[in-house]
Formats: C-alpha cells, structure tokens, sequence
C-alpha cells in the first residue's frame, strides 16, 4: 500500500485525463473533471511528502524487475516537494482556467491536455531513469506544445514554433547524451551511474558528457546563452497557460539540472560546479536587464523567469548544502509566486483591457484589491522581508558569503534591485498613475474562480514567509539528502532484497 | 563499420543543423528530423554491439554464447523513434497551421512576439 502513493501523482492525471477524453462534447464535464482531478492530485502530493517526510526516500521497482534492470520511481524530499509545488499550482491553475479558459479551447480538449501536462511533469521529477526522464520529458512537452498553439491566435503560432524548435533541439541532444552515457557506463538507472561512474577508464568523457546534459537542461530551464525561446514565446497562450508552464516547466529543466549535477556528475566538480556558477551569474544579470527593456506586462514576468532561473542554479554552483538548500527554497518560492503574477497579469488584462503598460492604467483607482494583490508577489519576487523570496535569497546570499564568493553574492543583491525596479515600473504604471484613456474603460468583471487562485496563491507567498521556518528545515534536509548521494543510492539499489 | 557509422551520424547532425539554419520552415522541420536520426544511429553506435548473436537463452540453462547483443540500446533506439514520430507529426502540422495563419514560410518574417 505505501506504493500507491508513489505512483498517484501520475496516475490521477492520466486518469483524469482519460475522463475527459470520454467527456469530449460536454465543456461543463471536463471543466469540473478537471478541477477535481488537480485537487485530487494536490491531496495525494500532500500525503507523498508527509510519507517521505517522516519515513525517507520512497522507492518504487516498476513491475517487480530490481533496480538497475527495471525502472525506479524515486521520492526524495526534493522531488516530493516539487510533487507539492505542482500539486498546488495544478489546483490554482485550474480553478482560474475553468474561470478563464474561452469555450472553443475547451472543446478542443485543453483539460486534457493540461492533466497529461501534470502527469509529465510528475512522472520527471518521480523517475530515477534517466532514460525515463527523457520520455516524461517528451510526454510533458508534447502537451506543452499542443496547450501552447492550441486556439491559434498568430502570436501563438509564431511563439510556439520557436518554442517547439529550440526544445526539440535539447531533447535531441538530451538522447544523445543518454545514449552516450549508456555506451560509457552500461547502466541508465541514475542510483547505479551515480556508484558506477567513479570506476568508468575515462573521467574526462565523463566532464564531456555532462556538458551535453547542461545544454539539454539548460535550454528547457533557459539558462544564459540557451534561453531565447522564452520570451518569445512564454507571454503568447492564454494567461493560464503561461501561468503553469512558468511556474512548473522551466523547473522541471532546474530540477533534472540539480538532479544529475548533485546525483551523477560530481566528479569534476571544480570544472562543472563553477562553469554553472558563471552561467547563473549571467542568467541572471541578463534576464532583468531584458526586463527592465519591456514595456508589455507579460514580457516583463517572462524575462524575469529568466533571471530568477539564474538564483536556482546558483546554490547547485556554490554546491555547499546550504546553498542546495536555498536553491531548493527559491524554486519553491519562485513557482508560486511566478504563476500567482501570470495570474494577477491576466486579471489586470480583464480589467484594463490590455497586457501593454501603455495602455493600462488607474487600477488602483478602479481595483484598489487587485492593486494589494499584486504587491504581495511583486515585492517577495525582489525579495522584501518578510515575503518568501527574502528568505530564499537570504539563503543564497549567507551561503555565498560563508564560502567567500562575494563576486556572486554582489550580483545576487543588484539583479534583487533591479528586481524591484521592474516591478515597480509595472505597479507605477499599471496601477498608480490615472488611466491613459478616461473613455477607454471597460465594465469588465472577473468570476471567483480567477480571483480565488491569485488570493489562495499570495496567501501562501506570506505564509511560507511567516513559516519560514519549517519550510527551510525542508529545504536543509533535501539539500542534505542530495550532496550526499550514498543516500540515494542506498535507497534505490538497497531496495533489491 | 564504426568509421562508416560515426562518419554517417556526423553527416546527419551537420546536415541536420544545416538545415534549421536556413529560412525556410519545412528545411527547419526537415533538420530537426535529421537530428532525432542522428541520435537514434548515436545510441545504436556507442553503445558497441556490433556482430553479436541475438541475446536468447538457448533453452538448456546456459547462456548464450558470446558476443550476445545488448538489446537495451535497441528498445531505446524504438522508443525514441515512435516519440520521434509523433514529435514530427505534430511539427508539420504546425507548420501547416503557421503557413495558413501568416501567410509565410520565411522565419525572418515571424517575428511578432520577439
């Protein structure tokens, strides 16, 4: 029975999916199939990460067959929490699309898509195959392709073409890697690389190898010279469609990054770790410099990803556990409060009428709640005490100083900065100054169902500020579980008796 | 056989990347299936199980004589080729869908949402 629980996260959405498949003419049915089943998957992801929290790695042999020969389903703290975060975001987001999605997606089966989505993005962070990731990759991608195109406007063709390309691409590059890492190692089971890579004849075709991984993950995470498909494409779906994929996708490139850079490549680590430092360092500078350039609502939180993917890959280049810790930290805070901005983007856009800053104005005036509801994550997104992205910089910041990387540590606290500034360009336009066009204004009224998830959302942005605590004694155990990948490994391949 | 090999699949990825390179859509969607071959033929490559016998018990206990093929890579090399498949279908298709809605084919002219 402490099986089922690993393979719910992907079973409730690959059922939920197949009920609204069968549900296919009645718009009302999936919509409420839907709903039910991200909340059905967001209670089994809670009881997940109570199970690993108070009983350690969760391990799973498909079929029976023993680790390395069969596939493994691994919960570790880390991706139990990331089966969280997708929990909680899955729910929000579907409750604000059955609120926001128009009927013609709907028909063309968006709930489906969106639980294969989920299933995807559950099935990569569970798998310990690495041959396995690579196929919850294409599964998660093919539903983020389709989510992205489907309804057709020109931007989102356009975007999604680019978006396909340069994804397609990683994924080539990512299969070849695995196949190379194959013809080194024999193994693709990631517990049993992890023991046998120390003993392969040639440690430098290792160092080789793991680039190929960087470049595979680093263009589906948008890492520095890697991200452009992003903000060309991130800003073109329905609101929430960039909402989920900027809360989960780009993560599910992070969390295969610090998966295989704490698990499998630690050999090199002078090399590989410092190479990633560099690139976050840059990620990040360049993300907010692309920001602050952007005058469209949605752009701005598109090239802010980028930047903030930079902070999550920097504990994994500092590589001391608290830095892994606080990495872990700022993808938690960073998913909801990334989604909870697409979201609060898309109730602006109902109420003024556009996503162009130009356009948009007097909000405050009009929407003084909507106004409040978007300081709580502009503010924890540059990183003000006491929201949850303080603390999570916080982490970064001492784990930097503790090991006298000042350099990063100075860019961390100035791309904060600027952090702040774009934000605050979109709170000054948007909601401070008086409306551009007095006779512009639209009667326009959002249901509950699109403000219930942005309020459930920065509610929990304050809360994990508030409970800062317990939420980084999380943090610090999946970080501890991860620099020392005896644990993993024990856990998978010690499950064969 | 290894030379042949390895120079057809450095072959494949140049003309692969060659290809997404130019303008045009479908040369894109053509390199792009160029690629997913060249790491299918990578995989059957480096994982060197070259004229091995098939890997089946020979029914009395013992095992196989050697060499005996890696199946592994196989099932790999399948399973990337039918999500390959799949990933292509949907690629033309939107290209379909992209020439209808713009109108071009000229990926210098798709430049809307940058």
């Amino acid at each position: 029975m402490t099986h089922i629980r690993l393979v719910l996260p992907i079973l409730i959405p690959f059922a939920t999916a197949a009920a609204c498949l069968f549900a296919w003419r009645h718009g009302r049915l999936q919509r409420v199939l839907g709903v039910t089943g991200s909340f059905l998957l967001f209670g089994a992801a809670g009881s997940l990460l109570w199970k690993v929290r108070t009983e350690g790695i969760q391990v799973v042999q498909i079929a029976g067959w023993p680790a390395p020969f069969g596939i493994s389903l691994v919960a570790d703290l880390f991706s139990s929490m990331m089966i969280m975060v997708t929990g909680i975001l899955g729910a929000a987001v579907a409750v604000y699309s059955a609120g926001s999605i128009d009927a013609g997606r709907e028909s063309f089966g968006y709930y489906a898509l969106y639980q294969v989505l989920l299933m995807g993005v559950c099935g990569a962070f569970l798998t310990g195959d690495i041959f396995n990731l690579y196929v919850w990759f294409e599964v998660m991608l093919m539903a983020s392709f389709v989510l992205m195109a489907l309804g057709g406007e020109q931007g989102q063709i356009e975007g999604a073409l680019k978006y396909v390309t340069l994804n397609l691409m990683a994924s080539a590059v990512f299969l070849a890697a695995v196949g190379l890492l194959y013809g080194v190692a024999g193994t693709l089971n990631m517990a049993d690389l992890a023991a046998k890579l120390h003993r392969v004849a040639h440690p430098g075709l290792i160092t080789v190898l793991s680039m190929l991984f960087l470049v595979a993950f680093g263009i589906k995470a948008a890492v520095f010279p890697l991200f452009f498909w992003l903000p060309a494409s991130y800003h073109t779906p329905p609101v929430a469609v960039s909402a989920i994929f900027a809360g989960l996708l780009t993560k599910v490139g992070v969390y295969a990054l610090i998966r295989v850079f704490t698990l499998i490549f630690v050999q090199n680590g002078g090399y590989t770790h410092t190479l990633i430092l560099v690139i976050s360092g840059l990620t990040m500078v360049t993300g907010v410099l692309g920001a602050i350039a952007q005058n469209e609502f949605r752009r701005i939180l598109a090239f802010h990803s980028v930047s903030q993917i930079g902070y999550m890959i920097l504990g994994l280049g500092l590589f001391t556990p608290l830095a892994l810790a606080g990495s872990v930290f700022f993808v938690i805070h960073h998913s909801i409060v990334k989604s909870n901005l697409f979201l609060i983007s898309g109730l602006a856009n109902r109420f003024g009428g556009s996503f162009e800053l130009k356009q948009l104005g007097g909000l405050y005036v009009t929407r003084p709640m909507l106004g409040v509801l978007f300081l709580v994550p502009a503010l924890s997104l540059a990183g003000l005490p006491p929201l949850s992205g303080f603390f999570a910089k916080l982490l970064l910041a001492r784990a930097g100083l503790d090991i006298g990387s000042y350099l990063i540590v100075g860019v961390l606290l100035a791309v904060s900065l600027l952090t702040l500034l774009s934000m605050t360009k979109i709170w000054a336009q948007a909601f401070w100054r008086p409306a551009p066009g007095a006779g512009s204004r639209t009667q326009a009224r959002a249901g509950r169902a699109m403000w219930l998830p942005a309020v459930a959302l920065a509610a929990l942005s304050v809360a994990i500020g508030a409970a800062a605590g317990p939420v980084f004694e999380l943090s610090r155990d999946a970080a501890r579980q991860m620099i020392d990948p005896r644990i993993y490994i024990d856990a998978v391949l010690g499950a064969r008796k | 056989m290894i030379l042949l090999l390895a120079a057809a699949i450095g072959t494949l990825y140049a003309g692969g990347l060659y290809m997404m390179l130019q303008r045009s859509l479908v040369k894109l969607i053509i390199g792009l299936a160029l690629l997913s071959h060249a790491a299918n033929l990578l995989i059957f490559t480096a994982s060197g199980q070259m004229g091995g016998r098939p890997p089946i018990l020979p029914g009395n206990g013992a095992a196989p004589p050697a060499p005996v093929a890696d199946p592994l890579p196989q099932a790999l090399i399948l399973t990337a080729i039918v999500i390959g498949f799949g990933v292509l279908a949907f690629a033309v298709v939107l290209l379909h869908r992209t020439y209808r809605i713009t109108g071009t084919d000229d990926l210098d002219r798709l430049r809307s949402t940058e």
